[in-house]
Parts: C-alpha cells; sequence; structure tokens
C-alpha cells in the first residue's frame, strides 16, 4: 500500500517540476519585464534615468497602481468592477465641495467614503442578488458619473486648501506624496490578502465559489467587502487626483478602470478569479507607467502609444489564458 | 423470424487514461428491435452508445453498419448515415421553433436566391410529426414544450434523417406515467418501420415492457445478451451485479450496538419539494449508514438537503431528538453536521491553494484576532492532521491540485474533522480513489464512527456500501424504498429495490 502511494506521489512531483519553472516565470514575469524595459529606455534616452524623472513617472503612476490595488481584490474573487474610473470622479468632486463648509480632513474622509459607499452598493447587488459584476459595475458607472456631474452643475470646483493640494502635488522629504499613500495601500493590502481571514477568503471565493458556500464561508459579506475595498481606493485616487488637478472635475478618470484592469491581468492575477498577488499589480502598473513615459521621452506621437499600449495590453490577456492553461494540465 | 442485424459490434475495446471502459464487447442490433442495454453505473453503457454514435473511436474492434465495416470519423457522420442519438439531457435549440429543430440536420429548402423557404420547413416538420401521431404546430417554439413534447421533437428529427438506428439513454427518467405510455406507443410505431432502436434504462419494469432482447454490461464487459422473455429481473440484476466475490474488500465489519435510544439524526417526510420526497431515515451515534441507489435517485440532494443547500419543502429534520431549521451550509456547519461532496474538485477543494490551507480552512479565524491568523496555531493543526490521517504530500504548501486523488479526499476529511462534527455525510467518497487510499479511507471511517459520530455514506459502488454499512437505505426515484439489516445487505438484494425489479 504505502509503495503504491508513494509512486503516485513521486509522479505528481515529477509532473509539477516544469510548472515550477513557470510558476516562478509567473510570479517573476512582470517583474523582469518593467526591469528590462526600464533598462532598455535608460539606454535610448539619458534624461530617463534621473531622480526627477523617476519620482514624476512614479507619482503618475499612483492612481492607476492605487486603482489597480483594489481591482486585484475584485478580480482574485472572479469579478471586475468598471465603476473605479466613475467613483474618482465622484470623490474628487465631493471631498472638494466639502472643503467649502468643512475642515480639510473631514472632506477628504467624506471623498473617500462617498468612494466605498458606492463599492458597498456594487458588492451587495453582485454577491446578494448574483447579477454579473460587469453589468452591475457597467451601470453604477453611469449613474455616479451622473451624480458627480449633479453634485457640481458640470463645472469644476475649485480647490483652495492646501492640506488637500498637497495630497497631489505635496512632497515628504524627496518623495511625492501620492508614491507614500500608493506604498502604504499595497503594504496594508499585501497584509491584508495574506495574514487575515478576509484575504484568504478572497482566494477561497475567487478559486471555488461553490466549496467556499459548502465550506461556510461567508460569501455574501467578503463580496460586499471586496467591492468596498476596490470603491475606497477609487475614492483615494479621486483625493489625490482632485488634489494634483486643484479642482474637483466631474468629467476626469474616465478610462481608468480598463487602465487598472489592465495592470491587474499585467501583474499575473487571473480573470477567472483566484490566483494573483497583490505586488504583481504594482508592477503591472508601473509597466504601463514606465511605458508611456518611455515612449513619450523618445518622443513617440501619443496615438502611437495608445496603439502601442492596446497592443500590449491584448497580449497580456493571451499570456494569461495560456498560463491557465499551464495550470489546469 | 430472425431479422438481420443492421448494426454489429464486434469486439469493441475502449481505453481511458487508467481504466479500460470497454473489453472485448459484443453488441448486436436487428433491424425492427428494440434492445435493451442495461448495467450498474459505470458499467460502459455511455461509452459503448458514443462510441455507436460516433463520438469515441474504439481502441480496437469494428463496427459493422448495414453490412458493411465503418469507421466514424464524427458524430455527424454517423448522424449522416442514420444512427440518431437521444440524448438524457434533450439537445434542443430552446429558441428556434419545432420546425427548425426537426430539421436543422438537413438541408434547409431555399429558394433559388438562396433565401429559406419557411412554408416548406413548416410543412415538411408537419409531415413528420403527423407521421408519428402528433398534433405539435411546427411555429411553436421548442422553450415552450414539455420535456416528453420535446421528446417527438427529437424523435421526428431522428425521422428527418431516415434514422435506421435510435440511441434512447434513459428517456423516461424525466417522464411521468402517462408521457411514458405515449412513449412506448411511439416507439413500437417506430419498431414497425423497420427502425432499431437502443434503449438504455434503469428500470426493469420499463425493459420487460419494451423491449425484445437485452445486453448486460458490467464493468465494461459484455456479459450476456437475452431474449427478453426467456429472462426475469432477478436474473438480469444477478448478471449486472455479479462480480467476482474477490473484488469485495475484507468486510473487517465489528457489529454495530445502538449506544442510544435517541436517534442522532432523523429526518421525517423530508422533501425538497423537487428530487426528493417524503425521505424518512435514522442515524444513531456510532452508525454508519449507507443509501444506495441509482445515479439520479435523490441520493446526492437528499445529502445537499440536511446540508442547508436546499431548504425543505416538507417535512423535518431533527438533531438529538430536536427538530432544526437549516437555511445555509453555514447553520448546518454550527450544527455539527459536515458534508464531503461528491464531486471533489467542483464542490471541496480549491485547487490552487496549498494543502495545508485546504485542511484549515473551517478554523482559520479561530484563536486570531482582528481577522488575523494565528499561524502558528494553525500549522500545527495542519500539521497534526496530516499526520492523524496520513495525508501523503510533500509539504503542506504544496498545491492541492498536485496530490492524488486519494490524499485529496483524506486532506477534504481532515477538514471537517477540524471542526470535530458530530455528523458526517460523505459522498461517494472514495471516487476516483485507488485501492490502496480507498483501504485507509474506510478505516478512517470506521474509526470516527467507533469515536461515536453518525456517518452517512452515499455510494453507487456496491462493495464499498457492503464493507461499511451498517444500515442501508435504498433510494429509487426520489423516495427511500427499502431499509437493509444484516443479511439483507447484499448486492442483489440492493439492485432490485434500486432498479424497482421487484415490482415486475
Amino acid at each position: 500500500m504505502s509503495a503504491n502511494s508513494t509512486s503516485i506521489e513521486s509522479a505528481a512531483g515529477k509532473r509539477s517540476s516544469p510548472l515550477r519553472l513557470s510558476g516562478m516565470l509567473d510570479k517573476m514575469g512582470i517583474f523582469v519585464v518593467v526591469i528590462f524595459i526600464c533598462v532598455l529606455f535608460a539606454v535610448l534616452d539619458e534624461n530617463f534615468l534621473t531622480w526627477s524623472n523617476m519620482m514624476n513617472m512614479t507619482r503618475q503612476t499612483a492612481i492607476n497602481a492605487i486603482l489597480a490595488a483594489g481591482m486585484t481584490f475584485v478580480i482574485l474573487t472572479g469579478g471586475i468592477d468598471l465603476s473605479v474610473g466613475a467613483i474618482v470622479a465622484l470623490s474628487g468632486v465631493t471631498g472638494v465641495y466639502f472643503t467649502q463648509y468643512l475642515p480639510a480632513p473631514a472632506a477628504i474622509l467624506i471623498g473617500i467614503a462617498v468612494g466605498g459607499v458606492a463599492g458597498y452598493i456594487n458588492g451587495f447587488l453582485t454577491a446578494k442578488s448574483r447579477l454579473p459584476a460587469i453589468i452591475v459595475t457597467l451601470g453604477s458607472m453611469t449613474y455616479l458619473r451622473g451624480i458627480a456631474y449633479v453634485v457640481t452643475g458640470g463645472y469644476p470646483l475649485i480647490l483652495t486648501n492646501s492640506t488637500f493640494k498637497n495630497l497631489g502635488q505635496g512632497y515628504l522629504g524627496p518623495v511625492p506624496i501620492p508614491i507614500i499613500i500608493m506604498i502604504l495601500v499595497y503594504a496594508v493590502f499585501f497584509v491584508v490578502l495574506k495574514y487575515t481571514v478576509f484575504g484568504r477568503n478572497v482566494y477561497m471565493i475567487g478559486g471555488n465559489p461553490e466549496a467556499a458556500h459548502l465550506t461556510g464561508i461567508k460569501v455574501v459579506p467578503r463580496m460586499t467587502g471586496v467591492y468596498t475595498i476596490s470603491g475606497i481606493c477609487a475614492g483615494i485616487a479621486g483625493i489625490i487626483l482632485a488634489g494634483r488637478l486643484l479642482s474637483g472635475q466631474p468629467n476626469v478618470g474616465s478610462g481608468y478602470e480598463l487602465d487598472a484592469i489592465a495592470a491587474v491581468v499585467l501583474g499575473g492575477t487571473s480573470l477567472s478569479g483566484g490566483v494573483g498577488t497583490i505586488f504583481g499589480s504594482l508592477f503591472g502598473a508601473l509597466f504601463m507607467g514606465v511605458l508611456s513615459n518611455g515612449l513619450t521621452l523618445l518622443s513617440v506621437p501619443y496615438y502611437w502609444q495608445l496603439i502601442i499600449k492596446g497592443i500590449v495590453i491584448v497580449m497580456a490577456i493571451y499570456v494569461d489564458r495560456l498560463r491557465q492553461k499551464n495550470a489546469r494540465t | 423470424m430472425e431479422s438481420a442485424p443492421v448494426l454489429q459490434l464486434n469486439g469493441i475495446t475502449k481505453s481511458f487514461p487508467g481504466v479500460k471502459s470497454l473489453d472485448n464487447v459484443h453488441f448486436e442490433l436487428r433491424k425492427g428491435e428494440v434492445h435493451a442495454l442495461v448495467g450498474e453505473n459505470g458499467a460502459g453503457k455511455s461509452t459503448l452508445m458514443k462510441i455507436i454514435g460516433g463520438v469515441y473511436k474504439p481502441d480496437e474492434g469494428e463496427i459493422v453498419y448495414r453490412g458493411q465495416i465503418v469507421q466514424w470519423q464524427s458524430p455527424q457522420q454517423a448522424r449522416n448515415s442514420g444512427i440518431s442519438v437521444i440524448h438524457q439531457e434533450l439537445k434542443l435549440a430552446a429558441n428556434l421553433s419545432i420546425a427548425e429543430n426537426v430539421l436543422m440536420g438537413t438541408d434547409l429548402p431555399r429558394s433559388r436566391f438562396g433565401f429559406i423557404r419557411w412554408d416548406e420547413i413548416n410543412s415538411r416538420a408537419k409531415e413528420l410529426l403527423e407521421s408519428i401521431g402528433s398534433d405539435l404546430d411546427p411555429k411553436r417554439k421548442v422553450s415552450t414544450l414539455s420535456v416528453a413534447q420535446q421528446q417527438i421533437v427529437e424523435i421526428a428529427r431522428a425521422l428527418s434523417i431516415r434514422a435506421d438506428v435510435i440511441i434512447m439513454d434513459e428517456p423516461s427518467a424525466t417522464l411521468t406515467g402517462k408521457e411514458i405510455e405515449r412513449l412506448f406507443a411511439l416507439i413500437r410505431m417506430l419498431k414497425a418501420r423497420g427502425v432499431a432502436i437502443v434503449y438504455i434504462s434503469h428500470r426493469m419494469e420499463e425493459i420487460f415492457e419494451i423491449s425484445d432482447r437485452c445486453t448486460v454490461l458490467r464493468d465494461g464487459q459484455w456479459i450476456a445478451t437475452k431474449a427478453t422473455k426467456d429472462t426475469d429481473a432477478q436474473e438480469l440484476v444477478r448478471l449486472m451485479v455479479g462480480r467476482d466475490v474477490s473484488h469485495i474488500f475484507n468486510t473487517v465489519k465489528t457489529s454495530y450496538a445502538r449506544t442510544s435510544e435517541t436517534p442522532l439524526l432523523e429526518t421525517v417526510g423530508l422533501s425538497d419539494g423537487k428530487r426528493f420526497a417524503d425521505a424518512s431515515l435514522t442515524l444513531y451515534p456510532g452508525e454508519i449508514v449507507g443509501i444506495s441507489g441509482l445515479v439520479g435517485s435523490g441520493r446526492s440532494e437528499f445529502l445537499l438537503n440536511l446540508f442547508g443547500v436546499t431548504r425543505a419543502a416538507a417535512g423535518e429534520i431533527r438533531l438529538a431528538g430536536k427538530p432544526v431549521t437549516l437555511r445555509s451550509p453555514r447553520d448546518a456547519i454550527r450544527h455539527g453536521i459536515a458534508l464531503v461532496p461528491e464531486s471533489r474538485k467542483e464542490q471541496a477543494l480549491f485547487l490552487q491553494l496549498g494543502v495545508g490551507e485546504n485542511i484549515s480552512v473551517l478554523k482559520l479565524g479561530e484563536a486570531g484576532r482582528a481577522g488575523f491568523i494565528r499561524r502558528s496555531a494553525k500549522e500545527k493543526l495542519e500539521r497534526d492532521y496530516r499526520e492523524k490521517l496520513g495525508i501523503k504530500t510533500a509539504s503542506l504548501n504544496t498545491r492541492i491540485v498536485n496530490l492524488s486523488g486519494g490524499n485529496q479526499q483524506k486532506a477534504i476529511i481532515a477538514r471537517w474533522l477540524t471542526i470535530a462534527p458530530r455528523v458526517l455525510l460523505l459522498d461517494e467518497p472514495t471516487r476516483g480513489v485507488d485501492v490502496g487510499a480507498k483501504e485507509e479511507i474506510y478505516s478512517i471511517i470506521r474509526e470516527m464512527a467507533a469515536s461515536g459520530l453518525g456517518i452517512i455514506v452515499v455510494s453507487s459502488d456496491l462493495p464499498e456500501i457492503l464493507s461499511i454499512a451498517d444500515r442501508v437505505y435504498v433510494m429509487r426515484q426520489g423516495r427511500f424504498v427499502a431499509e437493509l439489516r444484516d443479511s439483507a445487505i447484499n448486492q442483489e438484494t440492493i439492485m432490485l429495490h434500486a432498479t424497482g425489479g421487484q415490482v415486475s
């Protein structure tokens, strides 16, 4: 009997060894690619590797990276959140609006909380009524944008508070504040995903929703939590953006949801859920940031940048599918 | 008056990785006969059907159709040659009309400009339907039809390609008594026209009513072909189950003695309103109760109901004498009920996660603060249970997808033992598990029962039921039809009840 089982064991071991290598590449993949294109741009343009360009580039990436962090939770459960771009706008205008009446920290918190509430509603509808996430968030993407226009009457709201501005434009020592916020978000989420029951449940729900249900995991509250996190991230991103633009604008952020999804997928998270890491998303976002920064330095016209970015995203999805095929065999 | 065979299968062998599904099987089908194909779950009936229908290619052996050796390249080729398969799950396009479905496989009539001629389609379909005595309106949408009516559409469709052979896979499974009668009338009509019919069914009364001959398969092998009028249900069942005694596990069954007068779990007239009804069962502490029955008889649905996945439509579940309402698996778990579900991969495993995490999932929140996992406690728990159940894995971080079926199953059982359940429900606990691990799982089950757990085992594997169950309930068409104990627990008796053989 034991001989029998050990032979099965070793067979399984043998089978997994080539997979382990590709598994390593999965985890390292985007990191390696980011380093590679950094080296490439550094060689092609001497301005690329300067401190100011690095900081500038990372600051521009921060918003997408923060959105991608929240999106990672959603995609890990097998869902999708199309409303984050609209939440960026709504949180920004709400935050700026309330600076007229309240101290800045309170206004900022309200702006972020609005994002959380919008996310909560997304999650509740998705989990409880079992509507497809893509439909629920397609709807909220539209009505949240509408609310943002209603709040401002369609015009930008000018931001005068300096604390608020600092979130978008300020520095802590030599490092821009958006980068610090981004690092904090990722540090917290890394711990949440790895060391909390909530985080592990996210992987379980995404990996096998039926098994999760049959092991008594509280699927509905977990899903609601996940979309709330995504909403809060979008809220934070909205506040940063408003601080940078010195105004709350109802028309900003459109298309951001797609950049965030692309960053998550580039980072190795599977669109069907259950597989992925938070730092993968960070590097996915950095990849997109480096790409557009480098192309701009090389004076590639914006139109061409779009074409290149699009092709890269399609390639990422293709790689994602190959990886899933790999995981199944 | 013997008519010539229209289809002959000689020495058909078909293997899948790890299993020989068919081994040197012979089968002969004559013009105008109804030939029943019988056998236990997994005997090879559906594989044989798929070989006839061109879905699989045989590894060895030949198919002789209308006197010629054929090699189907695809199901379409078999179909175009006049072999029509009517699956248990009907395969109609629900949003199209009856006429479109009936003529789907044929060249649709077209006008000179290449446009579809609807009047022609509808009138042709109407003709076909009328020829089998149906007055269904060909313009009606298929989605508005009952299952029985859809079956008529399937049959009309088979006739549209002038089928010589029609294979019906458990056609009566979802029909009512009246509808079955109508189906039989239709089969007799087809027979009179010379169509040969392969009739796959588990129901003895139907086999004896409609078939001319029957062929018994067991473990992928041809066992016998008999003229139906020369045999009876007892003999067929014996042929179906008559395994070599050596295949049956050494039964170290200790005689079970009730230690309590109150059942640990009791269901009274339980029904889920769909798949099973009026189910009454008792389970005492330390007892292993088996539930036997054919696939689809409602066994798994009964377990899912006990686990709170579906709501009870009628009846009551009592735990230690007290009625309980189970609204969700969480409720059931809170009451100390555990379920090892039928399909490991789909319903239990988190394939991409480690073996350890798959074991400790139910205890993740325990002993930690503010939602954080206490790793030391978690890892100790995982090591303990890995050792306790003898789970063979390189490490607890190894993804569980890389383990053998037996070790995966042990991990799932370990998962439930971490919460010290009172009642353990096992659905096909050793499906896809190798022989050695099977024995180990049996001894784990026995040990758990000895420690006072009540255990219910649903299994299609009769030797499994024989070797571990203290008492056996047999389910047929959603009802418990027998409760067997001691010497009454044997393969023949169980199969007779499961197939309804005693009724005939």
